[in-house]
Formats: C-alpha cells, sequence, structure tokens
C-alpha cells in the first residue's frame, strides 16, 4: 500500500471515530442537566441463569400491592388463583379463595337483566378501584398505569458500552431496578410529587410508601427500602410469571445443545480428517 | 475425488414415482451429491442457518396465529394471553420475536460475506438479486410482524414508516389512507397487516427456492474467488458440508437459546408493553434494531421526500453491486484495497445503526449526514473507481493448487497446504 493509500484510510478511520465521538460527547454535554441520575441495580432473586423467583419476597411484595398500590393501580391480566402458582407467590389454595371472597366482583346480567355483585372467585381477576379510566384521571391528574405488565413495560437508558455487557451478563431486570429507585425517589419533602427518577420530575403519583406503612408478619423489616424491593419484585413476577419455567428449560436446552455441538464437531472432524480444505 | 453417485430409485414404486416426477433427484443432487468447491469456510454455513430460520418462524408464525387475534381491542390482550395462559405459549413467542431478530442478523452476515468475497459477480448477479429481493420481503414480514402485538412502539412505528409514503408528491396522501384502510393506522390496518404477515413468509419461501435453483445452476462461490474448474476442486454436499452446516447450526442455536431463554427481551422495546394508544406519542420512536442504519439515513436528510428516496435507494444499490463493483477479482483476499473499504462500510453501517437509536440532536445529525455520505460513497465512489487504482494480488490457477499446495502462490493460507494426505 503505498503512503497516499493508506494516509486516505487513516483520515477515513479517524474522521468515523471523531464524528462518533463528537456526538457522544455533545449529547452527553447537551443533555446534562435534563440526565436522570443512574439507576441503581439490586441483587435479585431471580437474575442470571438460576435466577427463581423467591416465594416469601413475593407474598410480601403482594401485601404491598393489596395494602397500598391497589388503590389507585389494575391488575388486569393476573387472577386470583394465579397467587397460588408455586413458582409465584405460592399462596395455599385455602388462601386465595378466602383472599377472592374479600372483594366483590360486578357479574350479570341474571335472569332479570340486571348486573349483580357477588364474592370473587380464584377465577377473577383483580378489579379496579376506578370505573374508567376517566374517573382516575378527574381524580389523580393522569391515569395509574396497568401493573400487569408495568415492570417489563419501564427501563432507563444503558449508554454503550453497558448494553453490550448486558447482553453477556443477562441483565433483564432494568424494570424492577426502576420501581425501586423510584419508590425511593420522593426526595423533596416539601412535594410530594417530585421525583428524582421519574422523567422530567413530576409525577402525578404523590410518594405512596414510607416506613412502616405495611405489617409484614415474617418478621422483615418493615421499611421503605423492603417494601420497594419487595413490590418491585411482585410486580416482575406479575409480568414476568412463567420466568422460572423458562430459566430453567433454558439450561437444560442449553446443556443439550453444548453436548450435541460438541459431538457434531468431532463428528465433522472425522470426516475432514486428512481432507485438506 | 470421486463424488456422490447419482440418485438410482431402488424400489418399484420409487421408479414408478421418480419417472413421472424427479423429485428425489433433484433432492438427492441439491443436498447430497453436489460438488462443493472445497475450500468453503464457516461464512458458508449461514445460507443453511437461514433456511432453518424460515422454516422455525413459520412454524412458530402458524401457532402463534392460532392463538392471536387481529382486533385492534384484543391483539394486545391476545399476544398475553399467549404469554400467560398457552402451554409454552410464551416460548413460542419469545421464540418467534427473537427469531426474528436472529433471522436478520444471519442474513447480515451472509450478505457482508456475499460482498466480501465478491459472490454477487458473473455468473451469480440473478442468484444475488433473488437474494436481494427474499431481504426485502423480510424487511417487510419484520416490520407487519412488529406491529401485530400493537403496544405503544407497534402502533407508532407502523405510525411513521406507513407516513413515509405520504411524502410521494401527488399520491402520498392517497397511498397511506389506502395502506391504512382509513385516515389513521387502526383496526383496518391491523387486519390487513397480520394477512400480509401470514402472506410475506410464503412468498419468502418461493423466492428462496428460485434462490436456491440458481444456486445450483452456477454452484458456490469461495473463498479464493475462482470458479471450481476440476472434481479435484471440489467435494461431495454430502457427508462433508451436511456435517460442517450442522455443526455450524447447532452453535447457531446456542446463541439463540440464549437470547430466547434468558434475555428474551434484550432486542425489544419496554415501550411494546403498554397497549396502543393512539392520543400518547411515546418519548422515542425507535424501529427495530435491524432497520436502524436505515432509518439514521432517512433521519439524516432534512427533506423528507429526499430521506425517503435515500432510504429506499441504500437497500436498492445492493441490486445493483454486481454492475457497480468493476473489479475483475471476486475475493478481497485478492484485493489489499477494497479489503479497508470493505471495513470501512461495515464500520459506517455500524456506526449508523448506533446514530439511529438515538435522538437526532446535535452532533448525531452531523455523524448521521457524514456517516450517510460514505455509505452511498462505499457503492457510487469506491466501487466502480477502485479497481482503476488497485493493484490486486495473483490469483491461484485453481482452488486444487491452492489448497493442495502445488506451485504454492504467495498469499495462500500455509495451514492449510501442510496437512498430511490428500483424500
Ligand atoms: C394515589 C394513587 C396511587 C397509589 C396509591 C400508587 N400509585 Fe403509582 N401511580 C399513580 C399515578 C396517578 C401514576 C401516573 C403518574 C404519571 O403518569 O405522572 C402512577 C404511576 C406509577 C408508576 C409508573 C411511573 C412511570 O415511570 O411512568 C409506577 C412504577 C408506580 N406508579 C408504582 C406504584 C407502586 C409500586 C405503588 C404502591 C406502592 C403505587 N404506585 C401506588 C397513582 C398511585
Ligand atoms: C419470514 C418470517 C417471519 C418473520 C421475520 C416474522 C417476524 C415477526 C415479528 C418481528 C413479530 C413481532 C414480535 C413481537 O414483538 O411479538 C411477529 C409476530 C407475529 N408473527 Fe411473525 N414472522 C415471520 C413469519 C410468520 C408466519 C409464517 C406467521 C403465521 C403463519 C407469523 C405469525 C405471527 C403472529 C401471529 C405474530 C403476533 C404474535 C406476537 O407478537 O408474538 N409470523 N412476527
Amino acid at each position: 500500500m503505498t503512503f497516499r493509500k493508506s494516509y486516505l484510510v487513516l483520515a477515513l478511520v479517524g474522521g468515523l471515530a471523531l464524528s462518533l465521538g463528537a456526538a457522544r460527547a455533545d449529547t452527553s454535554q447537551s443533555s446534562a442537566p435534563e440526565m436522570q441520575p443512574q439507576v441503581a441495580r439490586q441483587s435479585w432473586s431471580f437474575a442470571g441463569p438460576f435466577g427463581k423467583f423467591d416465594p416469601e419476597q413475593l407474598q410480601r411484595g403482594f401485601k404491598v400491592y393489596h395494602d397500598v398500590c391497589s388503590a389507585c393501580h389494575s391488575l388486569n391480566l393476573v387472577s386470583f388463583r394465579d397467587l397460588a402458582d408455586p413458582t409465584g407467590p405460592a399462596f395455599s389454595e385455602a388462601q386465595v379463595k378466602a383472599l377472592a371472597a374479600t372483594y366483590k366482583i360486578e357479574d350479570g346480567p341474571n335472569d332479570s337483566g340486571q348486573m349483580f355483585q357477588r364474592p370473587g372467585r380464584p377465577s377473577d381477576h383483580f378489579p379496579w378501584t376506578f370505573p374508567n379510566p376517566e374517573a382516575a384521571k378527574a381524580a389523580l391528574g393522569a391515569v395509574p398505569p396497568d401493573m400487569s405488565d408495568l415492570a417489563k413495560a419501564r427501563t432507563y437508558p444503558r449508554p454503550f458500552p453497558l448494553f453490550i455487557f448486558d447482553a453477556f451478563t443477562q441483565y433483564q431486570e432494568q424494570g424492577p431496578d426502576y420501581i425501586v429507585a423510584l419508590l425511593n425517589g420522593f426526595t423533596r419533602p416539601d412535594d410530594p410529587h417530585w421525583n428524582l427518577y421519574f422523567p422530567g420530575h413530576k409525577i402525578a403519583m404523590p410518594k405512596p410508601l414510607t416506613d412502616g406503612q405495611v405489617k409484614y408478619t415474617d418478621g422483615s423489616p418493615e421499611t421503605l427500602a423492603q417494601y420497594s424491593r419487595d413490590v418491585a419484585a411482585f410486580l416482575y413476577w406479575a409480568a414476568e410469571p412463567k420466568l422460572d419455567e423458562r430459566k430453567e428449560m433454558g439450561l437444560r436446552v442449553i446443556a443439550f445443545l453444548l453436548v450435541f455441538a460438541a459431538l457434531l464437531y468431532f463428528t465433522k472432524r472425522r470426516i475432514w480428517e486428512g481432507v485438506r480444505h | 475425488m470421486s463424488g456422490q453417485p447419482i440418485y438410482v430409485p431402488k424400489s418399484g414404486l420409487a421408479k414408478w414415482f421418480e419417472t413421472r416426477l424427479p423429485l428425489f433427484g433433484f433432492l438427492h443432487h441439491s443436498f447430497v451429491a453436489i460438488p462443493n468447491p472445497r475450500n468453503l469456510n464457516y461464512w458458508w454455513t449461514f445460507g443453511g442457518i437461514l433456511a432453518f430460520m424460515l422454516g422455525f418462524q413459520i412454524a412458530t408464525g402458524v401457532v402463534l396465529a392460532m392463538h392471536y387475534t387481529p382486533d385492534s381491542k384484543l391483539a394486545f390482550l391476545s399476544v398475553e394471553h399467549i404469554m400467560r395462559d398457552v402451554n409454552y405459549g410464551w416460548l413460542l413467542r419469545y421464540a418467534h420475536a427473537n427469531g426474528a431478530s436472529m433471522f436478520f442478523a444471519v442474513v447480515y452476515i451472509h450478505m457482508l460475506r456475499g460482498l466480501y468475497y465478491g459472490s454477487y459477480k458473473a455468473p451469480r448477479e440473478v442468484l444475488w438479486i433473488l437474494g436481494v429481493i427474499i431481504y426485502l420481503l423480510m424487511m417487510a414480514t419484520g416490520f407487519l410482524g412488529y406491529t401485530l402485538p400493537w403496544g405503544q412502539m407497534s402502533f407508532w412505528g407502523a405510525t411513521v414508516i406507513t407516513s413515509l409514503f405520504g411524502a410521494i408528491p401527488l399520491v402520498g396522501s392517497t397511498i397511506t389512507t389506502w395502506l391504512w384502510g382509513g385516515y389513521a393506522v387502526d383496526n383496518a390496518t391491523l387486519n390487513r397487516f397480520y394477512a400480509l404477515h401470514y402472506l410475506l413468509p410464503f412468498m419468502i419461501l418461493g423466492v428462496v427456492f428460485l434462490h436456491i435453483w440458481a444456486l445450483h445452476v452456477v454452484g458456490s462461490n469461495n473463498p479464493l474467488g475462482v470458479e471450481k474448474k476440476t472434481e479435484k476442486d471440489t467435494l461431495p454436499f454430502h457427508p462433508y458440508f451436511t456435517a460442517k452446516d450442522g455443526f455450524a447450526l447447532v452453535v447457531f442455536l446456542i446463541v439463540f437459546a440464549w437470547f430466547v431463554f434468558y434475555i428474551p427481551s434484550y432486542l425489544g422495546d419496554a415501550d411494546n408493553y403498554i397497549q396502543a394508544n393512539p392520543l400518547q406519542t411515546p418519548a422515542e420512536i425507535v424501529p427495530e434494531w435491524y432497520y436502524l442504519p436505515y432509518y439514521a439515513i432517512l433521519r439524516s436528510i432534512p427533506s423528507k421526500i429526499l430521506g425517503v428516496t435515500a432510504l429506499f435507494s441504500a437497500i436498492l444499490l445492493f441490486a445493483f453491486l454486481p454492475w457497480l463493483d468493476r473489479s475483475p477479482v471476486r475475493s478481497a483476499s485478492f484485493r489489499p484495497l477494497y479489503r479497508i473499504f470493505f471495513w470501512l462500510f461495515v464500520a459506517t453501517v455500524v456506526g449508523l445503526g448506533y446514530i439511529g437509536a438515538n435522538r437526532p440532536e446535535g452532533a448525531y445529525v452531523i455523524a448521521g449526514r457524514i456517516l450517510t455520505i460514505c455509505y452511498f460513497s462505499f457503492f457510487l465512489i469506491v466501487l466502480p473507481l477502485l479497481p482503476l487504482i488497485e493493484k490486486t494480488k495473483p490469483l491461484p490457477a485453481s482452488i486444487a493448487d491452492a489448497v493442495l499446495g502445488r506451485p504454492a502462490r504467495p498469499s495462500l493460507n500455509p495451514g492449510h497446504s501442510s496437512a498430511s494426505e490428500v483424500r
């Protein structure tokens, strides 16, 4: 390669690197005042290849949802009996039945054409406290999002190169990490609607949780830090109820594929032995 | 090198059938007997993986379709029903969604392989163009499929992309109305997108058939880029390449399984777990990763109509490669300058993809414009003009010469010629 040509190539590579570098530097500058602080990563029992939900944590998290969040947020896609899922909160059938019976479910129309209220059954889904989104908005200033998928529907930015590492370290818990951060992000005592982590900082939800607000029966600390982690774990289960099954199956599938690949590799080597290519 | 014997039907029934439709002879020829250049490397295994992925997407798609409801009120809920209530529905859905990404990753590798080794040059122009058609159909299929779960990104992605047609002078708004089946993306849009998402994969299947047919007329290219001449240059497809392709497929499946079982949402967008809401625009509308370089090109150009033109030209330029690249030498192994520009092109596309994922502000815009110019320069300036200044390395007389190590030419991989025995 002549000097001229290598110079040309160098200039091109350099130009590329510079323009990309400039782009990064520039945006991080211009958005600096707007930037949210980094969301802290929590350690979750359900992270990583061997991850599993911790039923006790999910039961506590459910209690937080039940006692606090359910006043505003719906959980449309989850039925009472889902709570008995052995890879989920693993409540007993009797507990689920008793819980369902405490809800009033609208049903009907009956033979005379009337809608009526009846006690809930395990197959019913969680009802919402508001008759419709408009009523919720009128009362709260914004519609509280349904919680069934919430832990998968929220995230926070993972700039280069972090998002590359995430593929290898299996980081999938951005949603629950964000929820924990959000619940701990009401840092201005004079303004319950100011949140450090909410995009734009003004959130219609007033600080929903404080220390000692929910009674735990298993001796876990009754603190905001504990509540927020427990409810975020519960919400991740609600959004991804098949996680245990998925990761277990993944382990078996990948183990099988590794063995299969090794066998095929040696077969291939044997077939190609001494064949130049 | 003795090839595999040709297919001879043994039983009476097989003979009877073969004289009426020589199907098994064709299959035997295509996947058992066909002599392949013996020096194919692992970059040649991705075609087989693509065929597998097409079958896989159709199989998982058909079963998903049994549980899916194409109605703007129910679509999101029916996908959630698949995820929560259908037996192994979560597996089907994650496999299909990540399968689309894997399909694109593999097709990009397959195309770059062709670009590096000059596989589009005569006599493989038709084969190449059929590949570009498959790629276009895949892009359409992926886009249509992404609207089906009817999440926020489904809805707004569909809105942005279909609005592009509105840029066409005079007929633009008529075309978008016609595409939407109304005056906005709505139930009618979802219904037709679903019908087309079901249809296009089978059209791809048809073009794949032509693609393979064309392949078997002209044969595979190879890393040296010199045509096979004698039997000594080749090995029969079976068992040599069935074994190699099979191994590569299983290694690929490990990567695929990693995504499906451990990071199924990694390539997706969190906003798509929010049901579509026409009244609430998401903070950022980002397409799937495999469209990002084109999205960056679109947004680099201030005029909408020119942006759309650039977007489509960027894709269609691939079809003209056989005529844009004027070098008589196929393989980049013998083209020292082209090799550098090839990697610069790869870097340009990756850079554009990165820019496409970010908000078009400040220096991202400038970087996007520079890289857009680089992208088009590669096709329109570098490829046609490079042969004028490039001094290519001497080509080996034949594949056998290079591999079996007769008067070996300097530039060849010495590792291969040291093997002990020649079969
Ligand atoms: C007083 C009613 C109310 C209660 C109680 C409540 N929320 Fe909210 N929540 C809201 C409203 C309203 C919004 C919508 C905020 C907005 O869009 O500005 C919201 C939004 C959220 C969001 C989404 C924030 C985002 O990034 O979009 C999360 C997460 C959340 N709530 C979690 C919880 C949890 C966990 C609890 C229980 C500990 C809870 N909320 C209790 C009213 C409530
Ligand atoms: C070329 C092959 C195919 C590609 C690239 C492809 C791509 C996609 C993509 C990207 C999605 C959205 C994934 C998501 O986020 O949920 C999707 C969904 C879907 N596809 Fe396909 N698809 C293909 C073949 C098929 C076929 C052949 C069928 C049916 C016969 C099908 C049926 C469906 C259905 C029902 C959905 C909606 C359910 C869902 O969102 O998971 N697909 N497809």
